[in-house]
């Protein structure tokens, strides 16, 4: 069995709905933001993705997270 | 019918309706009040004597069908930052003075006698100058009650409260909005011009335009431009989904997961008080006490990002309250209650105080040993017992965070150009922090939104914690959002300008429907070159210059948690933004 890592899973707005605020989530090592978004369900085509970050720092899907990192998801949002 | 420039001249109580002259023919909102300043007001004029003017101006396509198309600006010489000043507000006010034909209103010099404050009422090609002291000494929802008893319930409202009269530079214009609440001509204190000029409120005739629209050239045309436009909206997941279920207090959590929110008058770019005040919280609250969380600041609004907000038993609190206001009383000051934060947001719409400035000036208060973090008993306190009274802290409060720094001997006084930085960190959010630097409104996040590119993702991404590319990016939506201002367009329409294609050209479409012009993208951004270049040229005729462009210096030393980053952009850095 792969390795596994914890990751700090925090999910914003819309996204919230049926899922949960902020959870602790244990992932294969190696795992990319992508593998994550797909374990909590988000479906792209009902809402896109806004923006990704991983420890306060914007990141694209094919980012590969490490043991301890926070990851958050939010859909497009704006205001001002 | 012809649009006119209605002209009050306080030193003698007359008017005079006058035609465009050619060249402001063109121009509206933000380009024809910073136009009409920057001929007509003396730059080295005080901003709170004689020879200041306040000019009304609704947009280009303001009072017509299109979507979000009610803003309305005011311009003016500043008494808090020395400056010219534009601003925006929604309600009904831009509306009602298209459809009555009014180009601008403008208004100009002072009573000799100071004893009262007068009423002015614009009706077609008239206008009434009366004393009211009846509303002296009292605050908005008191004239707005008045002015609702005496007229039609659409009349257009705009009034000062108790600061207002008393000039103080926290305070703002209270605007009525279509429910009968207030929305806010905000910043740079020009409460205080209106209290100079002893005018306690300004109201619009709407009785017998209600049904009518603006003049349109082309109606065919206009229709079809304003469909693709009103979609473009709709389909956008920002302004069509987000801001209506979220409200603009969507933003507390984003920014700061990104480490851009400050916390505790601007020591750190995160906040544990996050998910109390957030966007989300709110929305539920909302949910479970009534309430609604769809509500547009002006007619023909398809985004309603605001709404009306409930306490636990379900009565009304306030409404229009927005993610400044959250952001400067919950993070920056530290109230961990969002529900007396509303009740605040209610106390300071009735008084009229600028949400930003006074937000700022008390979390600034904190360091002066005025109070104390957290303190929500203390700070309505403070606004509601001292501010509204004039008593000595009141006057020190309602002087802005600048001031009070100085009178307390403090360093960390965040404010460019003496305005009160908003809830965006310069550091941790650079490209808006060279607008903040380089715009001509003194600290304003609306000047020129790079949140939108940072940390949104809209329009591409630069690196909010980078140098690289911020200067480009904050003088291209200055330009772009000095020309949005012109067209009495809410800002939020940004959000799909910036990432769908039909969205910007339907607009200009519209533009040109309506007057029968043939503007492209390009004339309409070089007339968003030509405004930010006659506001900088104000500036410096004021004596305003280049080293009024700087961030306060403790943001070149004091590392930012949680990036522990710094202000390092080198002064010709910053003063390339104006070659173009």
């Amino acid at each position: 069995m792969a390795e596994l890592m914890e990751i700090t899973v925090k999910l914003f707005a819309q996204y919230r709905e049926g899922r949960f605020k902020s959870q602790q989530r244990q992932y294969p090592k190696g795992s990319t933001a992508q593998h994550i978004l797909e374990d909590v369900g988000i479906d792209k085509e009902k809402l896109p993705v806004g923006v990704l970050m991983v420890n306060g720092r914007h990141v694209e899907e094919d980012f590969v997270l490490e043991d301890g990192q926070i990851f958050t998801i939010f859909p497009k949002v704006g205001g001002g | 019918m012809s649009d006119k420039i209605y002209r009050v001249n306080m030193s003698n109580l007359s008017f005079k309706i006058e035609d465009v002259p050619q060249d402001w023919m063109g121009l509206g909102g933000r380009g024809l009040t910073s136009t009409i300043v920057a001929a007509e007001v003396d730059p080295e004029c005080h901003p709170l004597g004689p020879n200041n003017k306040m000019v009304f101006a609704p947009g280009l396509l303001s009072g017509t069908s299109a979507a979000n198309s009610g803003r309305n600006s005011l311009g003016a010489k500043s008494p808090l930052t020395g400056g010219i000043k534009e601003s925006n507000v929604g309600g009904t006010i831009a509306g009602v003075m298209a459809k009555l034909g009014v180009k601008a209103l403008i208004i100009e010099g002072m009573p000799e006698d100071d004893s009262t404050f007068y009423h002015i009422h614009v009706t077609k090609e008239h206008i009434e100058i009366e004393r009211v002291p009846e509303l002296v000494g009292k605050d908005n929802y008191f004239v707005l009650d008045s002015m609702l008893e005496k007229y039609d319930k659409k009349v257009a409202v705009m009034s000062i409260g108790r600061p207002g009269e008393m000039k103080m530079l926290i305070s703002n214009i209270s605007v009525k909005d279509p429910k009968g609440k207030l929305r806010s001509h905000g910043r740079g204190g020009l409460g205080a011009v209106m209290g100079s000029k002893k005018i306690k409120c300004i109201t619009v005739d709407a009785e017998k335009f209600n049904e009518a629209s603006a003049s349109i050239v082309d109606m065919e045309k206009f229709k079809a431009a304003s469909k693709v436009f009103t979609k473009a909206l709709k389909d956008n997941p920002i302004s069509g989904e987000g801001l209506p279920a979220f409200g603009t207090n969507v933003l507390v959590n984003i920014i700061n997961e990104a480490g851009g929110l400050p916390t505790r008058n601007f020591r750190s770019g995160y906040s544990d008080n996050a998910e109390n005040i957030c966007g989300e919280t709110m929305a539920e609250n909302i949910k479970a006490r009534g309430g609604s969380t769809t509500h547009g600041c002006h007619a023909g609004c398809v985004i309603q990002c605001s709404q009306t907000y409930n306490d636990k038993e379900g009565k009304y609190l306030t409404s229009g309250f927005e993610y400044e206001m959250i952001w400067a009383f919950g993070a920056n000051l530290g109230i961990r209650d969002l529900d007396q934060i509303a009740k605040i947001d209610a106390l300071m719409d009735d008084l009229g105080l600028d949400a930003i400035e006074t937000g700022v000036t008390l979390g600034l208060a904190v360091d002066a040993g005025l109070i104390e973090f957290g303190d929500g008993d203390r700070a309505y306190e403070i606004l509601k017992y001292e501010v509204s009274k004039g008593t000595h802290l009141g006057r020190i409060i309602g002087s802005g965070a600048g001031n009070l720094g100085k009178l307390y001997g403090l360093v960390r006084v965040p404010v460019v150009k003496n305005q009160s930085i908003p809830a965006y960190e310069p550091r941790a959010i650079k490209g808006q922090g060279v607008t903040y630097v380089t715009t001509p409104m003194g600290a304003d996040h609306t000047a020129g939104y790079a949140v939108a590119t940072n940390i949104l993702n809209s329009g591409g991404h630069v690196d909010p914690l980078k140098k690289e590319g911020q200067v480009e990016l904050a003088r291209n939506l200055q330009i772009a959002s000095a020309a949005v201002d012109s067209t009495g367009m809410c800002i939020f329409v940004a959000f799909p300008a910036l990432d769908e294609p039909a969205c910007l050209p339907a607009l200009i479409d519209m533009i040109n429907a309506r007057f029968g012009t043939t503007l492209s993208i390009d004339d309409v951004m070089n007339l968003g070159k030509t405004i930010l270049k006659t506001e900088h040229e104000f500036n410096l005729n004021a004596g305003l210059t280049k080293h009024d462009d700087r961030i306060p210096e403790f943001m070149k030393y004091e590392a930012l948690p949680p990036h522990n980053v710094t202000w390092d952009f080198t002064n010709e850095e910053i003063d390339a933004f104006w070659d173009f």
